[in-house]
């Protein structure tokens, strides 16, 4: 379990990112921080492995406030993903994945053996294993990544805007395969992102930041859709314009589910 | 030709005590202007101040800097290790502020991937920053390569060998030939040095360089049809 105990961080220069947050992250489910840029989510985020230290509060892991924990021991047990797949260029695929092991003093031969088998965790063709990052292409890198990110098989995962950067039919895929590794494995998941289809799609709990870095509602996103929490979360989540508003038509004996807008959304299933 | 052939042992000579002057002045500047580049990238407010202090060494005219460093260093005026810190002084104006860069072109979300991953503040040095600056640091270090090895000939002026003498030597006795053969030496080395870092630049990074391009294997069809990135 994850804790934010009133916390807060104001950055050098005067900017406040974060006002004040507390939030329980609970283990072994999927918490999606989204917002649009300048809300504090990934500062958020990058207090959990210490890579933003607040400026007041505490963040605790397990009842631990991480700032009594060494932040490159803590690193090393934390999963961590981030958009554009952060990988080392100079290193080959099974090096990136393998790299955390290595940190931690893994022998090369265990720490690559393991590695393979984190490519068919992730779905990837172990013939990739030798490439370069910039041999592959950008779903691919983000397939490594993950398998970077779980290489050491840490309890807790975050993702920075993991699949931002990849086009619209890899992301879906990518989100797919989150959904079907996290049946699997059940890690503490922290996701960041601004689109908060992938919020609802991906969380079990949904954090709704806005600008400024305060938390407008926290909660499963069957709850943010029944009751929003005021205007702005209305707003974000598209419950204002109808987005969420769906009604059905029939068309040729099957219930279409149109949109406020009327566009269709989907099928009924019966 | 002749003039060659009959003295070919000199030559060879010559090249050799070239090569002791130039390659330990080339490998002295890049090891001291690589943690001056890195102190430049890192903090901001010393860029300016060591950038220009490193490049004003250029400004000095070899001739005043032989002169000058045998009182500072207490060796002889002909003592080739003068010469040798001379080279490396020019060697460090010439070098530092593409170090400096070299550090700069490290992308930041590799900096700061390496920093969520758990490096330590000296093995991202080592293991990420470092190797990343290479292929920019490897165009700095062929620029100090060419230009140590042709400034290295100034030293015959004030009497220390290398293939310069065979300028000095030519000139005085009025040997074309010789001045020739010194010439194209200087340049052959030059070029020869320059071609080894090369050839260490692509053992040591094979990742940076041409992309390679290759058929996709049969298993990679089903995410690059995905994917058509």
């Amino acid at each position: 379990m994850i804790e934010f105990r009133g916390v807060s961080k104001t950055f050098p220069d005067g900017t406040r990112a974060v006002v004040d947050v507390d939030i329980v992250i609970p283990p072994r489910k999927t918490t999606v921080f989204v917002g649009s840029s300048g809300s504090g989510k990934t500062t958020l985020l990058r207090m959990i492995n210490r890579m933003v230290d607040p400026t007041s509060g505490q963040v605790l892991i397990d009842g631990t406030d991480v700032a009594t924990r060494e932040p490159v021991a803590l690193r090393r047990g934390i999963g961590y993903v981030m958009q554009n797949s952060g990988l080392l260029p100079h290193r080959t695929v099974i090096d990136n994945v393998a790299t955390v092991p290595l940190l931690r003093g893994a022998r090369k031969r265990d720490a690559h053996a393991h590695a393979l088998e984190l490519l068919d965790t992730v779905g990837l063709d172990r013939s990739l294993a030798d490439r370069y990052p910039s041999q592959l292409s950008g779903g691919q890198q983000q397939r490594v990544g993950v398998a970077r990110g779980l290489a050491v098989d840490p309890n807790i995962l975050l993702m920075d805007e993991p699949f931002g950067a990849v086009d619209p039919i890899v992301r879906a895929e990518l989100q797919q395969e989150l959904l079907r590794l996290q049946g699997e494995l059940g890690k503490t998941v922290v996701f960041v992102t601004h689109d908060i289809d992938e919020a609802f799609l991906l969380g079990d709990q949904v954090v709704i930041m806005q600008h400024g870095g305060k938390i407008s509602q926290a909660a499963s996103p069957t709850e943010i859709l029944a009751n929003p929490a005021d205007d702005f979360v209305a707003e974000f989540v598209g419950a204002d314009r109808g987005k969420r508003a769906l009604h059905i038509t029939e068309v040729g004996g099957r219930r279409i589910v149109l949109d406020g807008d009327g566009r269709a959304a989907g099928v009924l299933a019966s | 030709m002749t003039w060659l052939w009959s003295n070919l042992d000199l030559v060879g000579e010559l090249i050799l005590v070239h090569l002791a002057l130039s390659v330990p002045a080339i490998i002295l500047s890049f090891v001291i202007s690589v943690p001056i580049g890195w102190l430049a990238h890192r903090y901001a407010w010393s860029r300016g101040v060591l950038l220009s202090l490193c490049a004003l060494l250029y400004a000095i005219p070899s001739l005043a800097m032989f002169v000058a460093l045998p009182p500072i260093t207490g060796l002889g005026l002909r003592s080739p290790v003068n010469l040798v810190i001379a080279l490396t002084l020019y060697g460090i104006a010439v070098i530092v502020r593409t170090a400096a860069d070299a550090f700069d072109s490290v992308a930041s979300d590799v900096r700061q991937s390496a920093t969520a991953l758990g490096y330590s503040a000296a093995g991202r040095f080592w293991g990420v920053e470092l190797p990343l600056a290479g292929p920019v640091l490897l165009s700095g270090l062929r620029v100090v390569v060419v230009s140590t090895v042709s400034l290295a000939t100034v030293g015959a002026v004030i009497g220390v060998q290398s293939l310069g003498s065979l300028f000095t030597d030519g000139f005085q006795r009025g040997i074309e030939a010789e001045i020739i053969t010194g010439i194209v030496a200087t340049i052959l080395l030059a070029l020869l040095l320059d071609w080894l870092c090369v050839m260490a630049g692509r053992l040591l990074m094979p990742w940076s360089g041409p992309r390679r391009s290759r058929r996709p294997a049969l298993s990679d069809v089903r995410s690059i049809e995905a994917d058509p990135a």
